[in-house]
């Protein structure tokens, strides 16, 4: 373990799972907000959001995420100029944030529709009939009870995001899986000791948000 | 029992799903403290009635007024029109995550805009009147059918509506919960709760309805009181659905 003992590297691969860390955070919540908004326009009873929903989850589910990274990159940035921060690390950050936001909340949108789904209709219609509105009915009645169908689905849209934000790299961020690049071009003898412990790190991170996120199922289960 | 002005008025209704016409022109007027019991064969579009008067269900034409008001079509206005129209289903329907008390008092904190405590000494009342308050503290799936059923009445109660409808409230429920469920609605009758009941108890219909409607194939084919229909249904339709219920 040569490599981390030494202060800058061991410097680097900190800084490098902190962008990580702070890249799906921010996304999460994002996307999360965003995710809930478009699975609330799905199933609404107005057309033209559910239209919206669709076209959304179509696009953005169907693209791959680098070309939606690069797309906020060059097109947004580069072309468009879109400028977030002064900064050049954190105007990345912030490019990097709107593109895994956008690519999550379709997947946040269809697991929160599909958790949606699986609550009896009844009790919608029940929540119609007291007189509560379509957003209080979705807020007050059927999210909470969609919530254990749609956590541990989340938990895997969660997991997915942590590891897709290495993305960012690819335009200039120095995120772990850069670091971990750089780690490797420098010390050409320690590659397997390096890449295991960029994996062991991920995985640390990552085997016990999936607990978690299980438990959490577990204990929002609605008994019928 | 006496019955005042019209309450709900349905004027030349129709409806369709698909190519099904599931409400042929169907025209009826509900008197305000009156109680109409609606029966007809499975598919006859009984419940598709019960469900257009809070707009459940939309219509294709035809005008449906409750109170002197033609039903709103969407968003606050329709919300609440329907907070003042008490709905029981088949199925209850109670809010699975909520207690017994927090399903009867989450219409007049959440759409009334009641003060907690006092929705609260409200719904425990309504409770007590379902005959039930012990079992406010429970979730649903911990009750007997009947308890919830009548906790979904007192829930629906718990908006102080203006009329109730009950699609086929005890077809669920094992027969020795039935009476317990009717004893409910019929004491609602009794004080005077403007009711449209989709029902095969023919008990109830004699006993506690003002008017019996008979549905087929959309179609309101009768309209008549009670002891008037069970004794004399006019139609071949009705003849034939009360002979085939009644010898059971
Ligand atoms: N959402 C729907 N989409 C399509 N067809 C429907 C829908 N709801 C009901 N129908 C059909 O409309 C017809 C009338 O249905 P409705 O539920 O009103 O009948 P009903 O008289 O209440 O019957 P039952 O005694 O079986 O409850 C039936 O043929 C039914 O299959
Ligand atoms: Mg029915």
């Amino acid at each position: 373990m040569h490599v981390f003992a030494d202060p800058t590297n061991l410097d680097a691969y900190l800084s490098g799972f902190l962008w990580i860390l702070k890249l799906t955070g921010s996304s999460a919540v994002l996307a999360l907000v965003l995710g809930v908004l478009l699975a609330a326009f799905r199933v609404s009873p107005v057309p033209v959001l559910r239209g919206f929903g669709a076209a959304w989850v179509n696009i953005f589910r169907n693209t791959p995420l680098t070309l939606i990274i690069f797309f906020c990159y060059f097109g947004l940035f580069t072309t468009l100029g879109l400028t977030l921060s002064d900064d050049l690390d954190q105007n990345n950050y912030w490019l990097g944030v709107v593109g895994l936001s956008v690519y999550t909340a379709a997947f946040v949108c269809e697991a929160v529709r599909s958790g949606i789904n699986t609550v009896p209709p009844g009790q919608a219609e029940a929540a119609r009939a007291i007189g509560l509105t379509f957003f209080q009915t979705l807020r007050i009645v059927v999210l909470p009870q969609a919530g254990r169908a749609v956590v541990a689905p989340l938990g895997s849209v969660l997991i997915a995001l942590c590891k897709n934000a290495t993305i960012v790299g690819t335009i200039g961020l120095i995120e772990a899986s850069s670091v971990m690049k750089q780690l490797i071009n420098d010390n050409g003898d320690a590659v397997i000791p390096i890449f295991l412990v960029f994996a062991g790190t991920f995985a640390a991170l990552l085997i016990p948000t999936g607990y978690f996120f299980g438990w959490l199922a577990n204990r929002l289960a609605v008994k019928r | 029992m006496t019955t005042g002005d019209p309450l709900i008025v349905l004027d030349g209704v129709n409806k369709w799903f698909g190519p099904l016409h599931v409400l042929d022109d169907v025209s009826l007027s509900v008197g305000r403290g009156e109680v109409v019991v609606v029966i007809g064969p499975s598919g006859s579009g009984k419940s598709t009635l019960c469900r257009t008067i809070n707009r459940l269900e939309p219509i294709d034409n035809g005008t449906i007024t409750f109170d002197g008001q033609a039903l709103p079509a969407e968003g606050k206005p329709l919300a609440k029109l329907r907070s003042e129209v008490g709905m029981v289903f088949q199925s209850f329907n109670l809010f699975a995550h909520k207690t017994i008390l927090e399903n009867v008092t989450l219409g007049p904190v959440k759409v009334r805009k009641e003060k907690p405590a006092a929705a609260r000494e409200r719904g425990l009342a309504l409770l007590d009147r379902v005959g039930i308050a012990n079992q406010a503290d429970k979730y649903p799936a911990q009750l007997s059918g009947g308890q919830q059923q009548r906790a979904a009445i007192a829930r629906a109660l718990a908006m102080q509506p203006k009329a109730m409808l009950f699609d086929e409230p005890t077809s669920a429920l094992d027969p020795e919960m039935v009476g317990e469920v009717l004893d409910v609605m019929t004491s609602l009758a009794r004080d005077g709760m403007t009711m449209v009941v989709v029902t095969h108890e023919m008990g109830f219909a004699r006993h506690a309805a003002n008017r019996v409607i008979f549905m087929a194939d959309g179609k309101l084919v009768e309209d008549a009181p009670p002891a008037e229909f069970f004794a004399n249904p006019r139609s071949e339709r009705a003849k034939d659905f009360l002979s085939k219920i009644l010898t059971h």
